[in-house]
């Protein structure tokens, strides 16, 4: 059944990183994707099963000059109740607040949650309004190298990823927020606890004097995997947030996503969601 | 067949060395090879809390750990919990409001109750409501269950 010919449970970057080098690994962090996925037989496990869980320094947020860095073990109820992130990343926290089960919290990572690559991953919307970077770290030659990239370029497909092989997450990196930083997330599912999004939207930018700069706008389940939504934020970007521009955000927002029928809900019925939340939230950030 | 692996942890206090095949669940490990039946079985996905247990302080669902992730973990389960006087206040609470009924999904109830009180115990019932929002209980309504962890958390003090 399983071909798994080798379990590794390595205490340092250094040592998982030799180990991915070596190809062929799935990688276990909290399990809570991993484990029903690969019960139900939806994903294989390649030869070596290596549990990330010990490795040093993956966890906790941490200010690093202008950003905050968050470690990719850092679990959801981590970030829940971490100071930090209610300071600098609030639209990130209330996210959390909405993901599955506290049982579920406590073991399912930010590193999980973003590798999924699900397009209805909790935090992935939030992340991706708040410029989030991700670092990915290996061992090519001999010595760790790493590199960058925007959150918002990371995801090719559902459960695909611009990360190599021999690449490990290590840890997402926020821009702290410019004064007049404004963040809304939305999570619309049937009921409030242990719900995939039927569909999930965030909103960012500067406000000033009634008008919005910066703008970002990302969406999730409407789309292969959680999107930016260029045509609203550019009929949202330098003008005044009134109720004219509102809803002709919220129209381009209905007419920019291109859902799918599945059991959560229609097509028809996520666009008329998004037209509709997406411009309530505009309508509260008016207002603030 | 599949790849076995040593791992040494301790479960409610007591350190236990075992072989478990690596992709072996937790769940699974406590009821079928350590023989601690306490902890249920509802869905095996993660959505019912029936097998919650205590992992290094925090609630988990055993049915979504991979075994060989206990080494080195401090695991309480039900049969742990029932042990500790700790605890009574809180099995008085659930007999006393009838909180149980088939009783199935009691054991990861009470598990995922103590670690409410403990990291909150000035819980009031919206707080008791979202901790128990992993637990399902096709009896009670929950009612009961909710009115029981709110009068072991101020009855208790
Ligand atoms: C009942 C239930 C309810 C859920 N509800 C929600 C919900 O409301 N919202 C939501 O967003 N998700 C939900 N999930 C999904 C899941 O809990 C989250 O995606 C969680 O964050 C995954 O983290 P993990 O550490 O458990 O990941 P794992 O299962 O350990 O890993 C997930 C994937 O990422 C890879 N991976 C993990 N860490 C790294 C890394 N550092 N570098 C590279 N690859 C890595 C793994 O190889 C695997 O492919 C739910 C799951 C269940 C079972
Ligand atoms: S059996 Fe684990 S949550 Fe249902
Ligand atoms: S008492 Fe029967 S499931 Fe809760």
């Amino acid at each position: 059944m399983t071909a798994i010919e080798r379990y590794a449970a390595p205490q340092s970057l250094d040592e998982a990183l030799g180990i991915l080098q070596q190809g062929e690994v799935t990688i276990l962090a909290g399990g809570t994707d991993l484990m029903p996925q690969t019960k139900a037989g939806r994903v294989a496990f390649k030869p070596t099963l290596m549990n990330i869980g010990r490795v040093a320094g993956l966890k906790g947020v941490t200010l690093d000059g202008q950003h905050l860095r968050i470690g990719a073990l850092t679990t959801i109820s981590e970030l829940l109740r971490d100071p930090l992130v209610a300071q600098h990343a609030p639209v990130l926290a209330e996210a959390c607040d909405h993901f599955a089960s506290d049982q579920i919290r406590n073991a399912g990572t930010l590193g999980g949650n973003i590798n999924n690559a699900s397009p209805a991953g909790d935090t992935l919307v939030p992340l991706i309004v708040l410029d989030t970077e991700v670092e990915l770290a290996s061992k090519p030659n001999g010595s760790v190298a790493t590199r960058r990239m925007p959150l918002a370029e990371f995801f090719t497909g559902p459960g695909r990823t611009k990360r190599n092989a021999n690449e490990l997450l290590t840890a997402v990196r926020i821009p702290l927020p410019k004064p007049g930083h404004v963040a809304r997330f939305y999570k619309f599912g049937t009921r409030p606890a242990l719900d995939i999004s039927t569909i999930s939207i965030g909103i960012a930018g500067v406000m000033r004097d009634g008008t919005l700069t910066n703008t970002r706008v990302a969406f999730g389940a409407v789309a292969p995997t959680p999107v930016r939504a260029p045509r609203t934020e550019a009929a949202l970007e330098g003008r005044r947030l009134d109720a004219g521009a509102i809803e002709a955000a919220a129209d381009a927002a209905r007419d920019e996503v291109n859902p799918i029928d599945d059991i959560r809900a229609s097509a028809w019925y996520r666009k008329e969601l998004i037209h509709n939340m997406t411009k309530r939230m505009l309508d509260h950030v008016a207002q603030a | 067949m599949s790849l076995k692996h040593d791992i040494e942890f301790t479960l409610n206090g007591v350190t236990k060395r075992l072989t478990v095949d690596v992709t072996m669940n937790a769940l699974d490990m406590l009821r079928d090879v350590v023989g601690l039946t306490g902890t249920k079985y509802g869905c095996g996905e993660g959505e019912c809390g029936a097998c919650t247990v205590r992992v290094d302080g925090e609630t988990r669902n055993s049915c979504l750990m991979f075994a060989v992730d206990l080494d080195g973990r401090d695991i309480v389960t039900i049969e742990g919990l029932a042990a500790d006087p700790k605890a009574d206040a809180l099995r008085d609470a659930f007999v006393e409001h009838g909180a149980v009924q088939c009783g199935f999904c009691t054991p990861g109830m009470v598990m995922q109750a103590a670690h409410i009180l403990d990291t909150n115990p000035d819980a009031d019932a919206n707080a008791i409501k979202r901790g128990l929002e992993g637990n399902l209980c096709r009896c009670t309504g929950y009612k009961k269950i909710v009115d029981a962890v709110e009068s072991a958390c101020c009855g208790g003090r």
